[in-house]
C-alpha cells in the first residue's frame, strides 16, 4: 500500500473512533446503498433480479392453474389478486393477458437481461480482467439505480385500477396504442413504456461502462487473445445492447407520441366501436420492425452471459483446456453479428413480402452454423474430461442440453413456410422457453453456484444444488417439452381458455401435467433461495480457490475489499485454460504464474517465446 | 477490508502495457454510437413508412437550409476555439466557444422557425407520419443539441476562469468531439430528408 494511503487510512481510523456512530451509519449508506464498487453493485443486481424472479414465477403459476385446471375454483387467491378474481371464483380475462404480458416483461428485461449480465459483468469483468473497479464507479451506481427505478415504476403498474400491461411483452400496436383496446393498454401501458425508458437508459449506460472496462483497464499482460470467454461474451453482450436498445427507445418513444399526443405513425384507418378513429397514414408493421431490431438481438443479450459462464464453468470443472477457444470467440461475433439480421423472422406471418421472408429465413438457418460450433466445442471439452460435478456444472450440462433441444426447434421455426402453421402457438413457446429461457436460467444459477465463493466468501451447500439440480432439470424438460405437442395441435399462445373449442379437448390432461410440473418446478426453487440466503451467513467458509481454477478473481483475498487486490494487481502470463498440462505437476496453472516457473509444462512455441524474451 | 479513497487506488494499478485510452473520451464515442443507432432507426422507420404508401407530401421549409448552414459556421468556431486552446490563446478561445454557444442557440431557434413553416402548410406534429417524421427529427435533434448547449456553457464558464489551456485540453475535447457530432448528425438528417422527400 502507498505511504500516503495508509496515512489517509490512519485518519479516517482516528476519525471514526471520536465519532463512531456517525461514521457507522455513514458507511453503511455508502456500502450497501450508493456504492461504487462493483462487487456490491453485482450483488445488488443479484438480489433485485431473485426479487424479479420470485414475481415473474409466481405469475406464471396463476396462469397456468388457469391453462391446466380452467374449471378450478380461485377464490382462494382473492386475499392477493383482489377483484381480479370474479365473484364465481374464476381469474379475469384481461387480468390473465397482464399476467402473461407482466410474466414475460419481468423474465426477459428483468432477471435475465438486468438480473444475469448486470450481475455477472459487474462482478467479474473487473476481477477477470485485473482491475481495481470499473472505468467508472459512479456510472455504474447510476446504472443500477437507474434499473431501481425502473423496477419500482414496473412494480407500481401492477396495483394500479386498471392493472398492469396488456397486451404482450411486445406490445404491438394498435393494440396498446389505444387505451380504449383493453383495460391494460392504459395507465398500466403508460408505466410500462416510463419504466422501459428508465431500463434502456440504465442498460446502455452499464454497456457502455462493460466496454470501457474491458478495452481500457485489463492488466499487464492481459491481451485480447488471453480473455477467459465470460469476458468475451460480456464484451460482445454490451456491443449488441448499445447497438440495439437506442432502437427500442424509438420505437417506444413513436408509441408514446401515439399514445398520448395523437400521431400516427403506427395507427391507420381503425373503427372502435362503430367510430373511425382521425388516425390515418400510419403502419402497425413499422413497430414490429423496430420492435424485433432490438428484440432479436434481445434474444443473445439473454443467452450470450450465460454461454460465457458456461464455457468458464465446464473448463474448470472438465480440468481440461476448452476446446476451441479462438472458435468460442469467433462463433459468438458471429452469433452477435447475425442477430442484427434475422429480426424479420418474427414477423413471417404479419404481411410481409415473401420473398423478403426467404432472405431472412436464409440468414436465420444460418445461426444454426455458430451455434453448432459452440455445442460441439462444449461437448468435446467434456469428452474424457475429469469430470468433478459441482452443482455449477451440472446446470451447465443442463445449459448445453437446454441449447440443443431447444435450438433444434429453432430451426422449424425459421422455416417461413413451416411457420405459418406454428406462429403463435405453444411450439413456439416451447421453443424459446428451452432455448433462451431455460438454458439462461441456468446460466445464471450455474454462476451463482460456481461464484458465490466470491461473492460472499462462503460455500454453497451441495446437497441441496443437487437436489435442487435434478428436480429443476427434470421439471423443466417435463413443463416445456409437452408443450410443442401443444403447439403441433395448433394450441395458439396467449389464450384464456380452450374449453370452447372441442378439437382441443383431447389435451385437456396434457395442459393439467404441464401445470403440475410448473408448480413443482417453481416449489424447487424455493430450495435454491433456502440454500443462497442460509449459505450467506452459514455456509462453509470457502477457501481461497475453491474450485481449482485459473482466473484471475481466485488471486484475490477470499473477501475482497474495495480495490480486489491488497497489493499490487497480478500481470498475466498465459490464457486462462492451462488445465491437465501435460508435464505439470498440479492439474491446473493461474494465469499469473509466469512462463519462467513452469519449465516442466511449456510447450515448444512457449519455450521459443520465453527464450527470445531473455535475449 | 476497506482500501481508502479511490486516488490512491489509482496510483496503485500498474502499468499496462496495450492499448489504453481515457476512458471519458471512450465513454463519450460509444455514447455518440447510441445516438447515432437512435437516428438510425428513426430513419429506416421513415423509408419503411414511405415505402408503404399513404405518404403526404409536402415543401421542406426554407429555414432548415439557414439553420444548416449556421450549425457548420458554428462547428467551425468550435474547432477554432479549440486550436486556440491548445495554442494557449484564451482570448481566442473564449471567443470561439462564445461564439459556437451563440450559433448553436440560432440554429434552434431556426429550427424553430421551420417548425412555423410546416404549420404554415398546414402540416402538423399530429397528423400524417410524414410531417410528424420531421417533428420528431428535429425535435429530437434539438433536443440532444440542448444538452450539447449546456456542455459548452460549462466550457466556456471555465474558459472565462482561465481553467481551459494546453495543459487540461480534455474537457474542451470532449465538448468539441461532441458538438462536431451533433452538426454532422444534423446534416446527415438533413441530406437524408432532402434525398427521400
Amino acid at each position: 500500500m502507498a505511504p500516503e494511503a495508509q496515512a489517509t487510512l490512519h485518519e479516517a481510523d482516528a476519525h471514526g473512533r471520536d465519532h463512531e456512530h456517525e461514521h457507522h451509519e455513514d458507511s453503511f449508506i455508502r456500502k450497501y446503498i450508493f456504492c461504487t464498487d462493483h462487487k456490491m453493485i453485482a450483488k445488488q443486481f443479484l438480489i433485485t433480479g431473485i426479487f424479479w424472479a420470485v414475481i415473474g414465477g409466481a405469475l406464471s403459476l396463476i396462469f397456468r392453474l388457469q391453462l391446466g385446471f380452467p374449471e378450478m375454483d380461485l377464490a382462494w387467491l382473492q386475499p392477493v389478486l383482489g377483484k381480479w378474481i370474479t365473484a364465481q371464483g374464476k381469474l379475469d380475462p384481461e387480468f390473465y393477458l397482464a399476467l402473461v404480458t407482466m410474466h414475460g416483461t419481468i423474465m426477459v428485461f428483468f432477471v435475465l437481461t438486468a438480473g444475469l449480465s448486470g450481475t455477472f459483468s459487474n462482478l467479474l469483468i473487473p476481477l477477470q480482467i485485473g482491475a481495481r473497479d470499473m472505468a467508472s464507479g459512479f456510472m455504474n451506481m447510476l446504472s443500477y439505480w437507474l434499473f431501481f427505478v425502473s423496477s419500482v415504476i414496473m412494480f407500481g403498474s401492477m396495483f394500479v385500477e386498471a392493472g398492469p400491461a396488456g397486451g404482450g411483452w411486445v406490445i404491438y400496436p394498435p393494440l396498446s396504442a389505444l387505451p380504449q383496446a383493453i383495460k391494460g393498454s392504459g395507465l398500466g401501458m403508460t408505466l410500462w413504456l416510463v419504466s422501459m425508458v428508465f431500463f434502456i437508459a440504465s442498460s446502455l449506460i452499464g454497456s457502455i461502462n462493460y466496454i470501457s472496462t474491458v478495452i481500457n483497464m485489463r492488466t499487464r499482460g492481459m491481451k485480447f487473445s488471453r480473455l477467459p470467454l465470460t469476458i468475451w461474451a460480456f464484451f460482445l453482450t454490451a456491443i449488441v445492447g448499445i447497438l440495439s436498445f437506442p432502437v427500442l427507445f424509438a420505437a417506444a418513444l413513436l408509441l408514446v407520441f401515439d399514445r398520448s399526443f395523437g400521431t400516427s405513425f403506427y395507427l391507420s384507418e381503425i373503427y372502435i366501436g362503430g367510430e373511425a378513429l382521425p388516425n390515418v397514414g400510419g403502419s402497425p408493421l413499422l413497430f414490429q420492425h423496430l420492435f424485433w431490431f432490438l428484440g432479436h438481438p434481445e434474444v443473445y443479450i439473454v443467452l450470450l452471459p450465460a454461454l460465457g459462464i458456461t464455457s468458464e464453468i465446464i473448463a474448470t470443472n472438465a480440468r481440461k483446456p476448452i476446446f476451441g477457444y479462438k472458435a468460442m470467440i469467433g462463433s459468438m461475433m458471429g452469433i452477435a453479428f447475425l442477430s442484427f439480421v434475422v429480426w424479420a423472422h418474427h414477423m413471417f406471418v404479419s404481411g410481409m413480402n415473401p420473398f423478403l421472408g426467404s432472405i431472412f429465413m436464409l440468414l436465420t438457418l444460418i445461426i444454426a452454423v455458430p451455434s453448432a460450433v459452440k455445442v460441439f466445442n462444449y461437448l468435446t471439452t467434456l469428452w474424457r474430461g475429469n469430470l468433478v460435478f459441482t452443482p455449477a456444472m451440472l446446470f451447465s450440462i443442463g445449459l448445453l442440453s437446454f441449447f440443443i433441444s431447444g435450438g433444434l426447434t429453432g430451426i422449424f421455426l425459421g422455416n417461413s413456410a413451416i411457420d405459418v402453421q406454428l406462429h403463435d402457438t405453444y411450439f413456439v413457446v416451447a421453443h424459446f422457453h428451452l432455448v433462451m429461457g431455460s438454458a439462461a436460467f441456468f446460466g445464471m444459477v450455474a454462476g451463482v453456484y460456481h461464484w458465490f465463493p466470491k461473492l460472499y466468501g462462503r460455500m454453497m451447500d451441495k446437497k441441496l444444488g443437487y437436489l435442487h439440480f435434478w428436480i429443476t432439470f427434470i421439471g423443466a424438460y417435463m413443463v416445456f417439452f409437452p408443450m410443442h405437442y401443444i403447439g403441433i395441435a395448433g394450441f395458439p399462445r396467449r389464450y384464456y381458455s380452450f374449453t370452447n373449442f372441442d378439437a382441443f379437448s383431447s389435451f385437456a390432461d396434457l395442459n393439467s401435467f404441464v401445470s403440475v410440473a410448473a408448480v413443482a418446478t417453481v416449489g424447487v426453487q424455493f430450495i435454491f433461495l433456502f440454500n443462497f440466503f442460509y449459505s450467506m451467513y452459514r455456509g462453509r467458509r470457502a477457501p481461497k480457490n475453491p474450485w481449482r481454477s485459473n482466473t484471475l478473481e481466485w488471486t484475490t483475498p477470499v473477501n475482497p475489499g474495495h480495490g480486489n487486490w491488497e497489493g499490487e494487481i497480478p500481470a498475466v502470463h498465459r490464457w486462462p485454460y492451462d488445465y491437465s498440462k501435460p508435464g505439470a505437476s498440479e492439474d491446473f496453472i493461474p494465469q499469473n504464474v509466469p512462463l519462467s516457473e513452469t519449465p516442466e509444462s511449456n510447450l515448444p512455441h512457449e519455450k521459443k517465446a520465453l527464450e527470445s524474451k531473455k535475449k | 477490508m476497506q482500501y481508502p479513497a479511490n486516488k490512491q487506488v489509482i496510483i496503485l494499478n500498474p502499468k499496462s502495457d496495450h492499448l489504453r485510452m481515457d476512458p471519458h473520451k471512450f465513454a463519450l464515442w460509444l455514447f455518440l454510437g447510441t445516438t447515432f443507432m437512435l437516428f438510425a432507426a428513426l430513419t429506416s422507420a421513415y423509408i419503411v413508412k414511405k415505402g408503404d404508401g399513404n405518404w403526404l407530401d409536402y415543401e421542406l421549409p426554407q429555414a432548415l437550409w439557414y439553420s444548416t448552414a449556421l450549425i457548420l459556421v458554428s462547428s467551425a468556431a468550435m474547432h477554432w476555439a479549440y486550436r486556440a486552446a491548445s495554442r494557449d490563446k484564451t482570448e481566442h478561445v473564449k471567443i470561439g466557444i462564445l461564439s459556437t454557444l451563440v450559433l448553436g442557440v440560432g440554429f434552434l431557434g431556426m429550427q424553430y422557425y421551420s417548425w412555423a413553416g410546416l404549420v404554415a402548410q398546414n402540416v402538423y406534429f399530429v397528423g400524417n407520419p410524414a410531417g410528424s417524421f420531421l417533428y420528431v427529427f428535429t425535435g429530437l435533434h434539438g433536443l440532444h443539441l440542448v444538452s450539447g448547449i449546456i456542455f459548452l456553457a460549462v466550457v466556456s464558464v471555465n474558459a472565462f476562469r482561465m481553467k481551459i489551456h494546453s495543459g487540461r485540453l480534455r474537457q474542451i475535447e470532449m465538448c468539441a468531439t461532441y458538438w462536431h457530432f451533433l452538426g454532422i448528425l444534423w446534416v446527415y438528417l438533413f441530406v437524408f430528408l432532402l434525398m427521400n422527400h
